[in-house]
């Protein structure tokens, strides 16, 4: 498993980026942490549809996606907004797809990201697809679609890994191997040793990062987006992690896994773990962590409170999104759904 | 008898089935130690081990194809899909072979298994998780599909679902799971697929409805009841094979029927009902049939639904539309 910065914040590597990159990526995956938690709370308060916690995976997706070219697209879940917005996806759209409102997944042009896939193992090869396009474009742009441990055992993935590797693809497949779906371990999810083994089952390279490494996994992912880019095709990446919280916020872990396994996890938190880098380094200082949090809960707050003023889309939504141009039956049941909104009788 | 939600009715209709046979098995993604998404497994495990509550890789083709080969193999498999959104990888198996093996075998092999799949909407849930495609289903020879809507009926047609030597899609209301309760017996006992029932006797107009709209079908009734319209209520409860009977013989009587579903208008199940009685009871009708359902749109997110179920309002105008012949 490929490692820079050992568990104690300790450098065994040699670092891919300087420091002051560091910092930055830090910062991202604290406010990550952030909007990790304001968004159980929010959900607790009703304000959230349910919500799916990233909280221990900060160092892959904020890794990952910093690895990325804004043009490099990216295709992930509903468990990856830290990867998703450090890739430019607005935060308050994150929200407001959480709120119940399909507007959230509409990013600006600039943003090449699909919107969170939400059934499990479809969304890998779409990225495939993708990034076919672009090598038929020839962009020399990659694709890189994250997801977890449970969605390997779909087909589509298999099928993702085959298309990928047999067409040669730009795209990198990040896989979070978080340790569970819903509740089943990833030791009762494959018989596989490694996630990153069933690549050599299609020819493809592959390789196991330390997932809560932020150095290892921007390292690994910057090298398989540079072979993807070079014309050397598709990687296949695990990320090993773990899901501190619940699967969403409907899951209850103490029916699954014991508290221990989960302090133990706590003990090798990726924030922490740059923190303790940077302190060596002389680059870190409460002051400093202080300010960021302040900045922080300021970003997120300011997200939440954008996608909360945004008037609801009323009846008129629910057919808007539907066609190019919205077809004559759908006109009509339009009309009577207005009309029924604003209580007048048929 | 014990009062039970439906979603308890469920787990002990399980219960029942793996206790009466052994052959029987329920397999699914986090089925065991969890209780499944919606805890209509829990306690199963404990009581009956991991070699009959199996959880599942993450894997819904797999689930049912396997369903399929140990149905096929002798045993009777009971195989749960999180939601209905969730069953389509598993389609596949379900069209070309759960379907059709008994036909294309000449009966040689079946595949008398149960596919438990949650659908509708109407609880504020991700996209994919408030689908109604019980059409799709229907719409397939060679599959039974039923959707109770009670706690007694749950168990009951859970335990007959168990008992048939044909393959049974057996919908859940998602929005009924823990809404009502009544009393079920506490031992196993059958409620036979392909009957309707009437939930309100009345002579003015047939309400043909089933799942979770029966909610406000019957909020409808009680409500059109205070304004001189008499409704009788029918729960489908079977949507293939359909009670044509019970439904005919119901409109002969009223002359008027509102079909209400979830599911989107267009070739919905409602179009089915409406083609029977237009084919068989068209000269007793007073009134055009009517159809109040989702709209031909993707099932919105949270904010949208409120605009997209069919809610009383649209139910009680319907009827008086049918009530003024229009």
């Amino acid at each position: 498993m490929q490692q820079i910065l050992d568990a104690t914040g300790t450098l065994v590597g040699d670092s891919p980026i300087r420091v002051e990159l560091v910092k930055r990526l830090y910062r991202a995956m604290l406010i990550g942490r952030q909007y990790d938690r304001k968004s159980t709370s929010l959900q607790r308060q009703g304000r959230l549809a349910t919500y799916a916690s990233f909280e221990g995976q900060e160092a892959a997706q904020v890794g990952a996606a910093a690895a990325l070219h804004p043009d490099d697209w990216l295709v992930a879940t509903y468990r990856d907004a830290a990867a998703m917005w450090a890739h430019g996806y607005p935060m308050d759209l994150l929200f407001l797809g959480r709120m119940g409102d399909e507007r959230g997944g509409c990013p600006p042009p600039e943003v090449p990201c699909l919107p969170p896939s939400i059934t499990v193992g479809g969304h890998m090869i779409h990225a495939v697809g993708i990034a076919w396009a672009m090598k038929l474009q020839d962009t020399r742009r990659a694709a890189l679609t994250v997801f977890g441990d449970g969605a390997t055992s779909e087909g589509d993935f298999h099928e993702a890994m085959n298309f990928a590797a047999v067409y040669e693809l730009p795209v990198v497949f990040f896989c979070q191997n978080n340790g569970y779906a819903i509740s089943m371990a990833v030791a009762d999810q494959t018989k596989s040793e490694t996630i990153a083994g069933k690549g050599s089952a299609y020819g493809m390279e592959s390789v196991q990062v330390d997932g809560n490494d932020l150095l290892a996994t921007y390292a690994v992912t910057q090298a398989a987006l540079d072979r993807a880019k070079a014309g050397q095709g598709p990687t296949l990446i695990e990320a090993v992690t773990y899901r501190i919280g619940p699967h969403t916020t409907n899951d209850d872990p103490t029916r699954y896994r014991d508290e221990e396994e989960e302090h133990a996890a706590r003990a090798k938190d990726p924030l922490s773990r740059v923190q303790q880098f940077l302190t060596s380094e002389g680059h870190w200082s409460p002051e400093w962590e202080q300010e960021l949090w302040r900045e922080a809960e300021e970003l997120v707050g300011k997200a939440v409170q954008q996608a909360e003023a945004l008037p609801e889309m009323g009846p008129d939504g629910v057919f808007s999104g539907m066609f190019a141009e919205l077809t004559p039956p759908l006109e009509a049941q339009r009309a009577v759904a207005n009309a029924f909104d604003t209580g007048s009788q048929l | 008898m014990t009062v039970m939600t439906l979603a308890q009715a469920l787990t002990s209709g399980l219960d029942a089935a793996l206790a009466a046979d052994e052959r029987t098995l329920i397999l699914g993604e986090d089925v065991g130690k969890t209780g499944g998404v919606f805890r209509i497994t829990d306690g199963l495990l404990a009581s009956y081990g991991a070699g009959r509550v199996v959880d599942t890789p993450v894997a819904e083709s797999g689930i049912v194809g396997a369903a399929f080969g140990l149905a096929v193999g002798g045993m009777r498999p009971i195989a749960e899909l999180q939601f209905m959104g969730f069953s389509t990888p598993a389609y596949d198996q379900i069209i070309n072979h759960v379907a059709r093996i008994r036909n294309r075998s000449r009966h040689r092999f079946t595949a008398p298994l149960v596919i438990r799949i949650p659908f509708g909407g109407g609880f504020g849930a991700a996209e994919h998780h408030s689908e109604s495609w019980e059409t799709i289903y229907a719409h397939t020879p060679g599959l039974k599909v039923v959707a109770p809507s009670t706690p007694f009926d749950a168990k009951g047609m859970l335990l007959a679902a168990v008992e048939d030597e044909d393959p049974v899609i057996f919908l859940e209301p998602i929005r009924l799971y823990r809404a009502i309760k009544e009393d079920v017996p506490d031992e196993g006992y059958t409620v036979p697929l392909g009957k309707a029932v009437i939930r309100r006797a009345g002579s003015d107009v047939t309400m043909l409805t089933w799942g979770a709209s029966t909610k406000e079908c019957r909020e409808a009734a009680d409500q059109l009841d205070g304004e001189g319209v008499s409704v009788e209520l029918i729960d489908m409860r079977s949507l293939a094979p359909i009670d044509a009977e019970t439904m005919l013989e119901s409109v002969e009587k009223t002359g008027r029927a509102v079909i209400v579903h979830e599911a989107p208008l267009s070739g919905g199940m409602g179009a089915e009902l409406a083609a029977q009685i237009v084919e068989n009871g068209l000269y007793g009708l007073q009134a055009p049939v009517k159809r109040v359902t989702g709209w031909d749109t993707v099932f919105p997110l949270k904010r949208g639904e409120k605009h997209y179920l069919p809610s009383v309002d649209r139910i009680t105008a319907a009827v008086h539309q049918t009530m003024r012949g229009e």
